[in-house]
């Protein structure tokens, strides 16, 4: 090393690029190892376990999915029992949901947002850590429980008394309520760092109105987060109370209630739809621009429609519960939010159709996942339509319609877009492109397969098919429509087989990609790919919403950092001043035993209350190594 | 015989054409409340139809119009960015006033369903158990209340207001061809009103997951002309008949003897368990374990020599019993008419 550490440290401005370059790859490193590996809080490194992780979740849901329609491809199939199917679909809907839907829109942003906003980390990197140990932690233990025949069986919304106390199995929905619980502490903490990181870390220069849409939208999915998942951890803790300790929240006998569960599942629940779809649209609207080559119309708008999508969400939940017997009042209440929520979400469709409009479309696979997306989602945003209309809902509601719906939104509305980011932004993670040939198959199949399997599902619902039967008799008329989605159902499987394919030999063999292979115009673009520990050799000033097509080849930037220590730039929430230098942890090995510690916790507390007791003295012996005060002189101004 | 309810509903069933058949089919209506469902979903679906083709042609249009390269992707047009501002608008305001019809209609649609069972001469007690029906037929003399399960005989032309109660979790109850569904939750009453334009069997089924035997849950709604009700319910509010035939009394001992008393009522005779259907007229129904199998000697031996082979789960236990047990006991239930 050339230059020896100052008293105040090196700053990035005394320095030439090479000598700067080796100094922050040390300052930020993961180091090589075991130890290393788990003790990183790199956001890069995070965001991409979690995303493997989540779709290794994907791949298990999706499993569990194709064996029910095996089962179900022919009448009075008895391919798996009544109780094994009860477990299948019960554990697809809670993985495809909490293991894997919010986590993958999480993990996209924990791996994206500090790079498209400019900054060397993610705020409060430790608790990113922490967040995604528990995450992890939670999923194994639903899954060994499903291997060891206890497995959600009650369906991803648990109904009590079905999951209460007299009627649940073993168990049984102990273990997914305490999944959820593991999910959401690591969703809420994921929810925090990103606001706090977009709010406090943005480059100087970004204004709120020049923030990408996709920051935007995972912005607003955040706060969304903040205010829903509250509800269901309340609401699975009163079940697990109920079911331990003899409470009677949802008891009718002694004054409690069902349907307090369903107001606060749903109250949750329906705002988790959006918790999935906004980022999504996020995807959207970040993509589109590369392959319109132009910036997305509509932006001011755009943003309130996010907003108020947002806003809108929580107003919506009882459309889940139509058939439980409303007033008139409040139905039409609930119908009339329900169907308000089109209003922002065709504001965003006509702003796309126009940026493809007014731009020029280059046909690459990321675009095409976005058109399949326009395509499946708007139908599944006109069904939407149908269901929050009281008197049709009564019909389609816990028939196949819905679950036709709800597919079509999550999987048109959010997972064509997800695939659509995994294409786009491969190259920036791995430093290597996808392959288009094998990329366009993939669509393809995924796009007609998806279409072949669930459109029908409406008609089935029409015919009066209810979800979650585990067979249904040949008299019914419903025997040639289901085997066709069944065979239709291995076509999309296939489809996605395509995906890891692609994805395995394009690491080996892909092209190499470069910083910028789209010639895109936000800063994720502006540092070499894979982005180095620290992001970005010299921090980012943005003048402009495109700032790599504002003066291509010139990006200001500013100066004045440590090189030798972990800093980034705080500013003001509007405008982005820069305010300070803001020290950022170092690698820390105590979130992954925080989060075993409060792993244990969770666990026993299925079995006894009192681990609530020494679970928290437990948890508490590495959150005090965690915060541990080192001495180190960081916080000047 | 099962009403194979082909008969196409209004003229529009060109894109779900094989919707409206079906025995549970909600575009096939046979009652007011289904048919006013039926009346709300076409222009629903003709709306939905004709927007999505409406989005489609113009993202087909703004991928195909020709248009010059862009090297500067930050040039803008002023007049067509205009025009899409315009087009945007209007979109949105006629997206708006969709909206704002159907929920107009759907509105209308709901108050009439509300206002159904405003009248309804005929109340019956629905309860929801796992995983079958128990049907109440309320009246103001004790002696004339009637228990039965799984089937609702209804008199075709009248509204009938079911209460709706669960025992042990929730349900849902749902005859499409008749209305749509209510849930049955436990700790609390709800109402629907059902009523049925001709004589017929309408087939329905529990909708809201209820455990292992969710699928088999299911119900008939017999709606015949007012006489034959009347009939039926007499009949039913008779106690059983004692048995005459010899093999049949030895029946009657074995299901005194082998528990099945101890779970079901025959009124009339001393078995008066309350855990499982009421039995004292099961032969004149028509299906056993709640539409699962046919009232036939060949169905109803089936399920007492074997019900968890046949619905794993159910709370009805596998009793061991030897031939001639198992057919005095047929005997005699069959006699249950």
């Amino acid at each position: 090393m050339s230059v020896r550490p100052e008293p105040h440290g090196i700053r990035d401005d005394e320095i030439g690029d090479a000598a700067l370059e080796r100094l922050l790859a040390d300052t930020w490193k993961t180091p090589k190892g075991v130890w290393g590996w788990f003790a990183t809080v790199d956001h890069k490194i995070i965001g991409r376990r979690y995303i493997v992780t989540a779709f290794f979740f994907l791949a298990l849901a999706g499993l569990s999915a194709l064996v029910m329609r095996l089962q179900l491809a022919r009448p009075d199939g008895r391919i798996v029992s009544p109780d094994v199917y009860d477990q299948l679909f019960s554990m697809h809907g809670t993985t495809m949901m909490f293991l894997f839907a919010v986590p993958v829109m999480e993990a996209f942003a924990v791996y994206l947002v500090p790079l498209m906003i400019g900054t060397r980390n993610i705020a409060f990197p430790r608790l990113n850590a922490f967040s995604y140990w528990v995450y992890v932690l939670g999923g194994l233990m639903i899954w060994v429980a499903f291997a060891l025949n206890s497995g959600a069986d009650a369906g991803w919304f648990s109904y009590v008394p079905l999951a209460g106390p007299i009627y649940g199995n073993g168990k049984r929905p102990d273990l997914w309520a305490q999944m959820v619980t593991f999910t959401e502490v690591s969703a809420l903490a994921v929810a925090v760092e990103i606001i706090a990181t977009v709010f406090k870390q943005r480059a100087p220069g970004m204004t709120l109105d020049r923030i990408p849409l996709y920051v935007w939208a995972v912005l607003v999915t955040s706060f969304v987060i903040l205010f829903a998942m509250p509800a269901v951890m309340v609401s699975s803790s009163m079940l697990i109370m109920d079911r331990l300790i003899n409470t009677h929240f949802f008891n009718p006998g002694n004054g409690g209630d069902p349907l307090l569960w369903q107001h606060l599942f749903w109250f949750f629940g329906h705002p988790e739809v959006y918790i999935i779809f906004i980022p999504a649209t996020g995807f959207v609207s970040g993509i589109l621009p590369a392959f319109t080559r132009r910036p997305v119309f509509g932006y001011l708008a755009l943003v309130l429609a996010l907003i108020s999508i947002g806003f809108l969400s929580f107003g919506l939940w009882v459309h889940h519960m139509f058939a439980t017997g409303l007033p008139q009042l409040g139905e039409s209440f609930f119908t009339a939010s329900s169907m308000l929520i089109a209003v922002p979400s065709g504001i965003q469709i006509f702003c796309w159709i126009a940026t493809i409009w007014l731009g020029k479309p280059i046909f690459k696979t990321p675009f095409l996942f976005v058109l399949g997306f326009v395509f499946t989602f708007v139908i599944g945003g006109l069904t939407g339509v149908m269901v929050a209309s009281v008197p049709l809902d009564l019909q389609v509601h816990d028939t196949y319609f819905v679950v036709a719906h709800f597919h079509y939104v999550l999987v048109g509305g959010a997972v064509f877009p997800l695939l659509g980011a995994v294409y786009y932004w491969f190259p920036k993670i791995t430093g290597r492109m996808l392959s288009e040939r094998l990329g366009r198959w993939n669509f393809w199949l995924v796009f007609l397969g998806f279409n072949a399997t669930f459109f029908p599902m409406h008609v089935l619902g029409i015919q009066g098919m209810p979800r979650r039967v585990f067979t249904y008799p040949d008299v019914m008329h419903w025997s040639a429509m289901n085997l066709f989605v069944s065979l239709a159902s291995l076509v999309l499987f296939t489809g996605f087989v395509l995906l890891v394919v692609n994805v395995i030999v394009s690491l080996r063999s892909g092209a190499i990609a470069g910083p910028n292979p789209w010639n895109a115009g936000t800063l994720e673009w502006a540092t070499p790919s894979p982005a180095p520990g620290y992001n970005f050799l010299r921090m980012p000033v943005v003048t402009h919403r495109e700032p790599l097509w504002h003066k291509p080849g010139e990006l200001l930037v500013a100066t004045g950092l440590r090189a030798d220590a972990r800093e980034l730039i705080s500013g003001t929430v509007a405008d982005a001043k820069p305010q300070m230098r803001e020290p950022s942890p170092e690698n820390s090995i105590w979130p992954l035993f925080s989060a075993i510690a409060v792993g244990i916790a969770f666990v026993g507390s299925i079995y006894t209350p009192w681990a609530v007791v020494w679970g928290s003295a437990l948890s508490a012996v590495p959150l005090v190594l965690w915060f541990w005060p080192k001495g180190t002189p960081e916080d000047e101004e | 015989m099962l009403r194979s309810g082909r008969r196409l509903s209004a003229g529009g069933c060109l894109l779900l054409i094989s919707g409206c058949s079906g025995l549970q089919s909600s575009l096939d209506p046979q009652g007011d409340g289904a048919r006013w469902i039926a009346d709300l979903f076409w222009p629903f679906l003709t709306i939905s139809v004709i927007v999505w083709t409406l989005v489609m042609l113009a993202l087909g249009w703004s991928l195909l119009h020709r248009r010059a390269p862009r090297p500067d992707p930050l040039q803008t047009d002023t007049t067509n960015e205009k025009r899409a501002l315009i087009v945007i608008g209007s979109a949105t305001g006629f997206t708006l006033a969709i909206l704002a019809v159907l929920t107009t209609l759907s509105f209308f649609t709901g108050k009439s369903l509300a206002e159904l069972g405003a009248h309804a001469p005929l109340t019956i007690q629905v309860i929801g158990h796992q995983w079958w029906w128990e049907v109440r037929y309320q009246d103001a003399s004790p002696s004339r209340i009637v228990t039965t399960a799984n089937e609702i005989h209804i008199p075709v032309g009248e509204p009938v207001r079911l209460l709706l109660q669960a025992d042990d979790v929730i349900h849902s109850f749902w005859v499409p061809v008749l209305n749509g569904k209510r849930d049955l939750i436990p700790g609390r009453q709800t109402t629907l009103t059902i009523e049925a334009d001709r004589v017929g069997i309408y087939r329905g089924q529990c909708a809201e997951f209820c455990g292992l035997q969710h699928a088999h849950m299911g119900l008939f709604v017999i709606a015949q002309p007012r006489a034959d009700f009347d009939a039926w319910r007499n009949n039913e509010t008779a106690p059983a008949k004692t048995p005459t035939d010899p093999v049949a009394q030895r029946g009657q001992v074995v299901f005194a003897a082998r528990g099945c008393a101890l779970c079901h009522t025959v009124r009339g005779t001393s078995a008066g368990g309350n855990y499982g259907p009421d039995l004292t007229h099961v032969a004149s129904r028509r299906s056993i374990a709640a539409a699962t199998l046919p009232m036939t000697s060949a169905g109803l031996s089936a399920w007492i020599a074997d019900p968890q082979a046949i619905k794993p789960g159910s709370h009805m236990p596998k009793v061991d019993l030897h031939g001639r047990e198992l057919t005095a006991l047929l005997t005699y239930l069959e006699g249950l008419k």
